[in-house]
């Protein structure tokens, strides 16, 4: 029994029944506006708190785990990127890993083969699903900024909008035209989640905190794709919502009562997923950047690294050891500082 | 020594984990399973907490009174001390990419040797300790409780683990699971648990200078025991002085060269070396140790012993320090070194005295490895190398876990073997350079009582080599690491019989052609050169 993925699914069956029924009881108002605020302000605040907690703690040492060579003799070709000695480097290093998971690319899958053989065989499906879920998602974001502002904004301004989509919808297939990227993004989630209970290792270490955001997501992206394509929500009143949320000046409860509970459901879930944010492993987005492995030049022998807590420590002297061995020094003709 | 399997049989690995929850699994304390314990002598004479004499075979560890508050003080104070450790408990989403590049993963199968699982060991207390929501959902959210169950659970698996980095380079956010072994030793060590393996050589360390206890009478008799037979087999007489005030360079390397076969082919080539360029040198019998298994205890312990560098060739007046092949000395001088016991300002930027080249990476810690001291040597043409007497040799190159993880020097030696011998292949890609595999014995596992574990660990290596030994019909395995040198002798011999071990300054040693040498008609090992045996008598 996957317990621990049971118990995410219980959770979320419950969140979504929440969701779901609860805001129609009158609570409109709660679930459409107020929680939303407390969730990004949980979410804000949550992320600000644990990067400080981070940055509190110092490096001590400066150990970036080495990829490539080292730079050493100038003939020597060294690794800029993925032994950096620079800021630059590492700063292109960090690129590497943020945008384009440079260390997830390297996987690789060890297996024996014909009995005796160790194989290493080029594992791309957790990079390109990884990639593809981030992406999509991120694609997803900015086409939502269109809920948040008016449309005079989004042409004049803000058109990089307009072109995500335009080129979201790339394929132009149906009406509404399909936008990919929603797809995508169930998609990849549903591919990282079949890997939790396919794959012997990883299901051994998935957690229930593992299992519980990727279905939270595959909600948010399931729900929304319901509303786009199937039910056909009325936009214009989500955007009045959502508009007046970001102005401060929320539309009439008659709107609120007006939309869908799948509207209400999907926001409940963002909010679950923003409060949970925080406080789950999802901060590894921030950790990424903190990591010292990482984001530090491998130069300690050109430039001194300051560890704030230095010890003092006992070091047993050159004067103690001779004090222990003098004769022993003496007659085998070796020189000491003090002859007895 | 408990009885090792047959390698037919150990290869027979199945990676499926048990249905059990990995919480629920006790490890497995039967002989030939855990290294001994070390004594309580071995802990006092360096004044670590709670010695006593224990095994980690009986049912009570005589853990002390207040041990959870040890732990739960120790972490705290770990978690204020090092960004990597709060940073890496908070941030891995157990993806399982770093799963299977552990060479004691893919040897054992062994799930709690996943590096994200044994890390998981440590953040699953973190967790209940310091998390809320660990708290509030504990088993659920990854949380347990600290009980004795775990620290043995801790003692067991740490010591699976020989801090080689591997699984650090394929992580997306660059976990560290080595980093987390460190700090899980360090706790370990406040409970005074900890092996015999690392902590006798600690103190022996630092009461006469080198791991192995080596007196200094009997570290100079050691040394000119090794002139006499370079004399023999190169009729060049060869000085080299101890603690002698006021030379230019300082050398150091592991006293396991001192020591044992094959790594005293090793030390035997660096004095050649030196003879031959006319370095102004000394050996030192305080600071008669490369390496550095404080590094395994506890990094006050490190620095403790690695000051002994500086203060030496602060009182002999040196220019700077010469380091010989060792792993994880290397990752301790070039990570740590000048930020616990710099700034050397005593010592000068390194220059070359015989093509003056400057070592510009060198330049705060003053202190060069020597492949990069003899690499600079042959690009200017100041080595007179034969590398046909090292015809009889067809050679491949093993990465040692530190130099190639944490600091990066893969071309060095590489550049210096292929103009020491003829026939060099590497093995494949994802076996060597920054993927390399460990020997399976680092970071203090290097005992004879865990020989199955070891040889488990050392599959992905040995299986490499195996590799190019069928397709070149490799023979010889080089590297830049004592340990290495002690501990791949035994795994060829089980995993791929025909292969030799050997320090990357043997060749050298072997190809360099010295001022007023006779006609080689041995190598360093003393064994007749093909071709040149019995030339005399024609
Ligand atoms: S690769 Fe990194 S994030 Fe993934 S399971 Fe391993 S330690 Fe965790
Ligand atoms: S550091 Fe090496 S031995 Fe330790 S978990 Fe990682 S891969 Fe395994």
């Amino acid at each position: 029994m996957n317990l621990n993925l049971l118990f995410s699914l219980a959770a979320i069956l419950v969140l979504g029944c929440v969701g779901y029924f609860v805001p129609n009881a009158g609570l409109q108002m709660f679930f459409g506006v107020i929680l939303p605020y407390i969730a990004v302000l949980t979410f804000l605040c949550g992320v600000i708190w644990r990067v400080m907690k981070w940055a509190k703690s110092p490096v001590p040492f400066r150990i970036p785990t080495t990829c490539g060579q080292q730079q050493s003799l100038p003939w020597i070709k060294q690794n800029k990127i993925d032994n950096p000695s620079t800021t630059t480097g590492v700063i292109i290093r960090m690129f590497f890993e943020i945008f384009l998971f440079r260390s997830l690319f390297r996987n690789t899958k060890a297996e024996i083969k014909d009995g005796d053989k160790i194989s290493y065989e080029w594992e791309i499906f957790l990079w390109v699903g990884a990639l593809a879920f981030h992406y999509s998602f991120l694609t997803v974001l900015v086409r939502h900024l269109r809920f948040f502002f008016e449309d005079t904004l989004l042409k004049e301004k803000l058109f990089f909008v307009g072109i995500i989509e335009t080129l979201d919808g790339f394929f132009q297939i149906g009406l509404p035209i399909v936008l990919i990227s929603g797809f995508v993004l169930l998609a990849a989630v549903l591919f990282l989640l079949s890997r939790r209970v396919l794959n012997p290792q990883v299901k051994y270490i998935s957690l229930a905190a593992d299992y519980f955001p990727l279905l939270l997501i595959a909600g948010i992206a399931a729900t929304g794709l319901w509303m786009r394509y199937i039910e056909r929500v009325d936009v214009t009143a989500i955007k009045q919502i959502t508009l007046g949320i970001v102005s401060f000046n929320w539309t009439s409860i008659d709107v609120m009562k007006s939309v869908s509970g799948t509207f209400y459901l999907h926001l409940f879930f963002i909010c679950t997923l923003l409060i949970y944010f925080p406080f789950s492993k999802l901060m590894h987005a921030a950790g990424v950047f903190l990591s010292p492995t990482r984001n530090l030049a491998n130069n300690s022998r050109m430039v001194r690294h300051i560890n704030p807590w230095n010890p003092e420590v006992k070091v047993h002297s050159y004067e103690s050891y001779e004090n222990d061995f003098r004769e022993k020094m003496i007659e085998a003709g070796l020189p000491v500082d003090k002859e007895s | 020594m408990v009885d090792v399997v047959k390698p037919e049989e150990m290869i027979k690995i199945d990676p499926t984990p048990p249905s059990t929850n990995w919480m629920d699994v006790p490890p497995d304390f039967s002989p030939g399973k855990f290294p001994y314990p070390s004594q309580a002598k071995s802990l006092e004479a360096v004044g670590f907490p709670n010695a006593r004499e224990w095994s980690p075979a009986d049912e009570d560890w005589k853990l002390p009174e207040n041990w959870q508050q040890i732990i739960h003080e120790g972490f705290k104070e770990r978690l204020d001390k090092y960004r990597s450790l709060k940073v890496f408990m908070d941030s891995c989403v157990r993806c399982g990419a770093c799963a299977d590049k552990c060479h004691f993963f893919i040897g054992t199968g062994d799930p709690k040797n996943m590096p994200v699982l044994r890390a998981e060991l440590l953040r699953s207390i973190y967790r209940n300790d310091f998390t809320t929501i660990g708290k509030m959902l504990g088993k659920f959210a990854g949380a347990r409780k600290l009980t004795p169950a775990v620290i043995k659970e801790w003692f067991s698996y740490f010591y699976q683990c020989t801090e080689c980095r591997r699984c650090s380079v394929f992580c997306p956010y660059g976990i560290d699971t080595a980093e987390i072994t460190m700090m899980a030793r360090e706790l370990l060590h406040l409970l005074g648990l900890s092996i015999h393996w690392i902590m006798d050589p600690v103190s022996n360390c630092n009461r006469t200078g080198n791991h192995l206890g080596i007196q200094p009478q009997n570290f100079k008799e050691i040394i000119e025991f090794f002139c006499e037979d370079i004399e023999e087999i190169t009729g060049v007489t060869l000085n080299p002085s101890f603690n002698r005030k006021g030379a230019e360079v300082l050398f150091i390397t592991p006293s396991g060269d001192a020591f044992a076969d094959p790594g005293t082919y090793s030390f035997m080539g660096y004095l050649m070396l030196f003879e031959h360029i006319g370095l102004d040198y000394t050996l030192s019998t305080y600071a008669s140790e490369g390496g550095n298994f404080g590094l395994f205890t506890s990094s006050e312990m490190m620095k403790r012993l690695n000051a002994k560098m500086y203060r030496e060739a602060e009182r002999l007046g040196v220019k700077w320090i010469l380091g010989g092949e060792c792993g994880h000395m290397w990752r301790v001088i070039n990570q740590y070194m000048g930020t616990m016991n710099g700034p050397a300002n005593f010592l000068e930027a390194p220059v070359s005295p015989i093509t003056g080249t400057k070592f510009e990476n060198a330049r705060d810690t003053k202190m060069v490895h020597i492949a990069e001291f003899t690499a600079d040597l042959i690009k200017n043409n100041k080595l007179n190398l034969d590398p046909s007497r090292n015809d009889h040799l067809k050679v491949t190159y093993h990465d040692s876990c530190n130099p190639a993880r944490g600091m990066g020097m893969l071309d060095e030696p590489r550049f210096v073997l292929e103009n020491v011998c003829n026939n060099f292949h590497d093995m494949p890609e994802s076996t060597i350079r920054e993927n390399t595999f460990c020997c399976g014995s680092g970071s203090g596992l290097n005992t004879e009582e865990i020989m199955d574990l070891r040889l488990r660990g050392g599959l992905p290596r040995a299986n490499a080599v195996k590799y190019v030994h069928e397709k070149h019909g490799v023979n010889m395995l080089s590297c830049v690491c004592a340990i290495d040198r002690a501990v791949l002798p035994p795994l060829m011999d089980y995993w791929v019989p025909g292969v030799d071990v050997c320090g990357l300054h043997e060749l050298v040693g072997n190809a360099l052609v010295m001022e007023g040498e006779i006609e080689r008609e041995m190598d360093l090992r003393m064994e007749d050169l093909p071709g040149k045996e019995g030339d005399s008598d024609e």
